[in-house]
């Protein structure tokens, strides 16, 4: 029943897809200024069908109707409500059906919000964008149908991977998802704008908002992705350099320097070529990253059950959608002079492109080297965290300082230069690196380097706050409070860094063991039964021998029925100068818990400056309203 | 006689282009450090120029009956059915490591026979099996 409403729902978007090329294709040669009334129609048609289709999935999933494939395979009666309701994108098919969703709400917005431009521009977007649509639409019909029924129905699901129940992994997969989707409106909008030469400053003006709206959708659901590994791996670290990691920040760096020149575009207008060539490479490293991840080729600790099959199809797609993006790019190309003046802001901004560009490359390469090896040698190699951390981490001192410096550069030409201040905030920031180094200890020169630029950049940015509380000039503040936060994370990463402790040991229960002055007393193990596992929960004293300070942590080990899986809880005390995190795990039932113990300075603010990046971007986007 | 505009776009164009050849030169030489080569124990039993000094990864099935597990560490064999390599660990291991799952170990050789790891490498999904492992398990099962 519900798998036959929801596929004859996705064969009408289907239909109205083409119905809108056609119509809009039509109303090119109409010499009106004018869009028709029916192609406004047909697209909210399309994106109500879609809505729908995606609900009729919600349905499913809430009903727990088995006999759609999707749901037996990824859902349980005795799931709770909101992982049952998450569960329906927390699986290849029903994701790929949000993609869709996001790609349709999407071509719909642009069309709507975009009258004051050119109707050319805004019909070509909306064909190309169809094009997209279409793609997608194809590939979800004949290879990754969420409404496949399945007959006899069965009783009962198999039922979602625990690992997967967790609230932060519930919104991952759509914050990613509007962010990586959302660039495919700019992808279309830089193709139309190619086709109907409506370029510069206009076209910075129509993709400005989407560009913003995806970023910050990104940078929140590469942050959110992180929070869980930490919360649900039990390895106790963020950030792995792990291929699905890496692929999730390729389009990271490309709409970030996108964000940054498409400034220039707009109050300079110049730099049109590269814009382009950074929508159309946002949009196409966001679906080679899913290309990567679905195909199973990246071999990853992230990577769940993949389909070789699926990989083919993206492929074909996507290198469709880069030649064709190259032809008209080349096509349509004209010389473009530059003339940019060292001590000016669009300098600076280019600087960031090249760094943006530097990271890009080195994360791709990292990425795509042992691909080519094995095709090409049949060697089997993996790239290590070691790689991004020597390449990455000391480019990271320069671009921090010319973050705090690039701002203070009027555009054009700039003649004052604030030598006098640049002085003085080095020395701060000199004077408070040594007294962390008399505080907390020692630690190397490049270590020391990064402290000092975060620092620079950190007490630049408070400068630029007590600024803006004198003069109250709003335009400012989205960027302060961004790059304020990219200082804060370049630093309390340095410091968690620096000063964690770690230990990995074997215990019995009733045992103690002792690490610097902390000793831990494991007391008891108890037996929880809970809806949908059993948990075995750990009784940990904690004690710190220099304050004499008692806490408990009590890690789990979860024994989950449906499908029947063991997940570790990591037990993590979280204060806001550190956090205590403790793991337990037991391997064929013997006497001894493998213990992991990690104290972990300064964690929460890692988090807090990483969501202050993404706040700026919001902060931009509501003030953009006002400003109207 | 060229201008000095077109001078320093000519001098500004070398610099990019040293700049750029120095970096992928410097991406290069340090990927070239910390490639992490994957081997099947019979691989390792088989070749001669094995390196003892470099972080390498194994995989394989974790034989049946044979985790050991003491206060220091848990030791454990790896079986690609035809050669073994005894593991040992002084970690967690990660939740869906058993008897007679895939697993894949990174750490350095001590001996051809024995291979301390500093990471046991998790997967989060049962039905998953590391690409690596499929291929040695379905060449060696002919």
């Amino acid at each position: 029943m519900l798998s036959n409403i929801g596929i004859s729902l996705v064969v009408s978007v289907l239909i109205l897809s083409f119905l809108i090329i056609y119509t809009a294709s039509l109303d090119l040669k109409i010499s009106r200024q004018v869009i028709k009334k029916n192609i406004y129609n047909l697209s909210l048609f399309q994106t109500t069908f879609i809505v729908l289709s995606f609900f009729t999935l919600i349905i499913g999933f809430i009903n727990s109707d088995f006999s759609l494939i999707n749901v037996y395979e990824n859902s349980h009666t005795s799931k709770p409500l909101f992982y049952k309701i998450a569960g329906t994108w927390g699986n290849h098919e029903g994701s790929l059906l949000l993609w869709v969703n996001i790609l349709v709400i999407f071509s719909y917005l642009f069309l709507v919000f975009n009258h004051t431009h050119d109707k050319k521009f805004r019909l070509y977007t909306l064909i190309f964008q169809n094009i997209l649509i279409l793609g997608f639409l194809f590939f979800l019909l004949l290879n990754s149908n969420p409404f496949n029924s399945i007959y006899p129905i069965p009783l009962e699901g198999l039922g979602l991977n625990p690992i997967l129940q967790d609230p932060a992994l519930a919104i991952h997969p759509p914050l990613l998802y509007v962010g990586f989707v959302g660039c495919s409106i700019y992808f279309s909008a830089a193709m139309a704008s190619l086709l109907s030469d409506y370029g510069g400053k206009s076209f910075a003006q129509s993709i400005k908002t989407w560009v913003k709206i995806s970023w910050c959708f990104q940078t929140l659901g590469i942050i959110v992705g992180s929070i869980w590994a930490y919360y649900e791996l039990g390895w106790g670290g963020f950030w792995f350099w792990d291929p699905v990691e890496n692929a999730s920040l390729l389009p990271w760096f490309a709409i970030t320097a996108l964000m940054h020149s498409l400034i220039v575009l707009e109050k300079r207008n110049t730099l049109y070529y590269w814009v382009i060539i950074l929508c159309l490479s946002t949009f196409t490293l966001s679906v080679t990253g899913t290309f990567l991840v679905r195909s199973g080729i990246l071999n990853s600790v992230h990577t769940f059950a993949s389909d070789p099959s699926r990989g083919i199809y993206i492929l074909l797609f996507l290198s469709l959608m880069i030649f064709s993006a190259l032809t008209i790019f080349f096509l349509k190309q004209k010389k473009e002079t530059y003339n940019f003046n060292l001590k000016s802001r669009e300098t600076f901004i280019l600087a960031n492109n090249w760094f943006m560009a530097f990271f890009l490359v080195t994360v791709l390469i990292g990425m795509l080297y042992p691909i080519f090896l094995d095709v090409l040698t049949n060697k089997k190699i993996s790239v290590g965290p070691p790689f991004f951390n020597i390449v990455i981490i000391p480019l990271v001192i320069p671009f921090v300082i010319l973050m705090a410096i690039g701002p203070k550069f009027g555009w054009i030409k700039s003649q004052i230069f604030f030598f006098s201040t640049i002085v003085l905030v080095t020395i701060g920031a000199i004077v408070i690196n040594l007294l962390i180094i008399y505080l907390f200890g020692e630690y190397s020169l490049l270590s020391n380097l990064i402290f000092i630029a975060a620092i620079f950049l950190i007490l630049y940015s408070l400068l630029d706050i007590k600024k803006f509380i004198k003069n109250k000039n709003k335009n400012e503040l989205p960027r302060i409070i961004s790059h304020l936060g990219f200082g804060l994370l370049v630093f309390f990463i340095g410091i968690n860094h620096q000063f964690s402790l770690e230990e990995d040991f074997n215990l019995k229960v009733g045992e103690i063991k002792k690490i610097n002055n902390y000793k831990i007393n494991f007391e008891e193990i108890k037996i929880k039964e809970s809806k949908n596992y059993k948990a075995i929960i750990g009784n940990f004293k904690l004690t710190n021998l220099e304050k004499n300070l008692v806490q408990y942590l009590n890690p789990e080990i979860r024994v989950y029925s449906n499908p029947e899986t063991l997940t570790y809880e990591a037990a993590i005390k979280t204060k806001i100068t550190s956090d205590f995190y403790l793991t337990m795990s037991n391997v064929s039932r013997s006497d001894y818990y493998n213990i992991k113990f990690q104290k972990k300075p300064f964690m929460i603010w890692i988090w807090i400056s990483a969501l202050m990046i993404a706040l700026g971007g919001f902060v931009r986007l509501t003030l953009k309203k006002n400003e109207d | 006689m060229l201008t000095k505009k077109v001078k320093n776009r000519i001098l500004f164009l070398i610099f990019i282009f040293l700049l750029s050849i120095a970096s992928v030169f410097f991406i290069i030489k340090s990927l070239n450090k910390n490639i992490l080569y994957f081997s099947s124990p019979t691989e390792i039993k088989q070749r001669e120029d094995i390196p003892f000094e470099k972080a390498m990864r194994v995989g394989g099935m974790v034989k049946k009956g044979s985790i050991t597990i003491s206060q220091k560490n848990i030791r454990f064999i790896i079986t690609d059915f035809k050669n073994e390599i005894l593991i040992s660990y002084s970690g967690t291991v990660p939740n869906l490591f058993g008897e007679e799952k895939g697993v894949v170990a990174e750490g350095k050789l001590r001996d051809k026979n024995f291979f301390i790891a500093d990471r046991i490498l998790a997967k989060h999904d049962e039905n998953y099996m590391p690409p690596e492992i499929k291929e040695i398990i379905e060449k060696n099962a002919k």
